[in-house]
């Protein structure tokens, strides 16, 4: 046999035994999932109480009845989380810019968001939702937003841009300080290097945990429900009280779920390192 | 080679400490118009801390600067107008990773010189196409080799025409197959008359392209002259010494 032969054959056996580490892996895979999550279903579903639950919770006479009543208070959310996500980015870049700043007219703000950002970071958002959304009506100032999708909103707003901030400052942070010094010897003012050398850099960078952030403000949004709006939640929680039946908040959970997952998904693409900077 | 002018930038007694470490000593240096001077000295000297004195990302505790006369480092001074007139090239580059090569160059021109986007654009192209980069234009920092970023940097640097260039070991970060097309684009800029003051490891290269040879030593220019004098007959003990030590690691 030649020698070229030889190397042929030996290449030709390498790959095979490639192949065949490929199918047994795929195979005990396979298995291993068959088993884990068929044991799983085999566990709830013997269960004792299990026909009751499906009964409960997932009837599907009450689902088809209240699914769409459901649906029509889920736009509220999807409303409310999309306005409240926007004014949550620009609130929350502006705060984070002026925590970096160092021109010192701009103290007494640096001051300010650095308290603002701890108070609200530290208080529970369910918590700031009562606080608002009872406490500001109860003023009875006039001018002030009386509507509790407002105030519910406006709760979330406080609670979410104070966490954006410490993200996008996170962000500004983790420029390299080459890049201030670059941008300053080529003549920009500090204001200019912010603009356009730093923020752009910054923002790519804090993209994948920004969008952590809107996933959890989107599920949020059902907090608002303790000021009485006729969200998905709510509604939910009203028609259960009307069957006695949890199917409802089994369809908000799926409608909730419809947006975080395809959010998620979004998330892990910019995940990787370069991923977040193209 | 023209023959060197009034001068450009007078550093005069400049000192500087971080802290507790004094850097800069009182330095004493003057660049002509049209001159290149070389500036050497062990890695921690100060030399990269002169430079940045210079731009204005660094205050200067005591002393002064001069350019074209008129003191840029007086506190009253604004020190964006000053870093219009000043180009800087560092020595890890520092090119803008979300920008392309030509944006990169243009930048400068469009937000601190008031250039108009088709103006900046063509000076941009022109400059790269004049530092071998023609169709490079579009490609951003990490898609290029250390020696073009270097050379797109440098575009930069001289893209808003400054008086004088301050180049900061623009070759120390490069492989060494790199490090000719840097030094030939520093070469075209010393043909056409541009005032530089370059800090270098690259001895050869100082001897060939600097009119001015200064040794900055604990933070002070201990020896100065022609290249003829400072590195083939160096007056001064640490001058040799540093000399020898360069000699010894195959780099003069």
């Amino acid at each position: 046999m030649s020698e070229t032969a030889v190397i042929a054959d030996r290449r030709l056996e390498r790959e095979a035994a490639k192949r065949r580490r490929h199918r047994r892996g795929q195979a005990i895979a396979a298995l291993s999932s068959v088993v884990v999550i068929g044991g799983l279903a085999l566990w709830v579903l013997t269960s004792p109480g299990w026909p009751e639950v499906q009964e409960t919770f997932f009837n599907w006479e009450v689902f088809k009845e209240s699914f769409p009543e459901v649906l029509d208070g889920f736009w509220l959310d999807v409303k409310l989380f999309v306005i409240v996500e926007i004014a949550v980015l620009a609130v929350g870049l502006a705060l984070a810019v002026l925590r970096t700043s160092r021109a010192p007219a701009f103290f007494p703000f640096r001051l300010l968001t650095t308290v603002y950002v701890d108070l609200f970071r530290g208080i529970p958002t369910i918590l700031l939702v009562y606080l608002v959304g009872f406490g500001v009506p109860a003023l009875r100032l006039s001018g002030l937003p009386t509507d509790p999708v407002v105030l519910g909103g406006i709760a979330l707003g406080l609670s979410y841009s104070a966490y954006v901030t410490e993200v996008y400052r996170s962000g500004i942070r983790s420029v390299h300080r080459g890049q201030r010094d670059a941008a300053l010897a080529v003549g920009l003012t500090e204001a200019q290097a912010m603009r356009h050398v730093i923020l752009p850099q910054a923002i790519r960078r804090v993209a994948a945990p920004l969008l952590n952030d809107f996933v959890a403000l989107q599920k949020d949004v059902a907090l608002i429900s303790i000021l009485g709006p006729q969200e998905a939640f709510r509604i939910a929680q009203i028609v259960q009280g009307e069957t006695f039946n949890y199917t409802p908040l089994i369809a908000a959970a799926i409608l909730y779920l419809a947006v975080t997952v395809p959010l998620a998904r979004v998330v892990e693409r910019m995940g990787g390192p370069e991923g977040a900077v193209r | 080679m023209s023959a060197p002018g009034k001068p450009v930038l007078e550093i005069r007694e400049v000192t500087k400490s971080f802290g507790e470490r004094e850097v800069l000593r009182g330095v004493d240096l003057t660049v002509r118009e049209h001159e290149a001077v070389a500036l050497i000295g062990a890695s921690g000297s100060g030399k990269s801390t002169l430079l940045r004195c210079i731009d204005l990302l660094e205050e200067i505790d005591d002393g002064d600067v001069f350019l074209d006369g008129e003191t840029i480092t007086d506190p009253a001074v604004a020190p964006v107008a000053v870093r219009r007139r000043l180009g800087l090239v560092f020595q890890a580059y520092n090119l803008f990773p979300h920008m392309t090569a030509l944006e990169n160059v243009m930048l400068g021109e469009r937000r601190a010189h008031g250039s108009s986007r088709a103006e900046a654009e063509e000076r941009g192209r022109a400059l790269l196409a004049r530092f071998g980069l023609e169709g490079r234009e579009d490609d951003r920092p990490d898609n290029l080799s250390g020696g073009q970023q270097q050379r797109v940097a440098i575009a930069r640097a001289f893209a808003g025409r400054p008086r004088a260039l301050l180049l900061d070991e623009v070759t120390s970060a490069l492989d060494p197959e790199l490090v000719g097309e840097v030094l030939q684009a520093v070469r075209d800029l010393k043909g056409e008359g541009m005032t530089m003051l370059i800090a270098t490891h690259e001895m050869s290269f100082a001897r060939e392209v600097a009119d001015q040879v200064a040794f900055l030593h604990e933070g002070r220019i201990l020896e100065q002259g022609p290249p003829s004098q400072v590195l083939a007959a160096p007056q001064r003990d640490e001058t040799r010494r540093f000399l020898s030590r360069l000699l010894e690691a195959g780099r003069a």
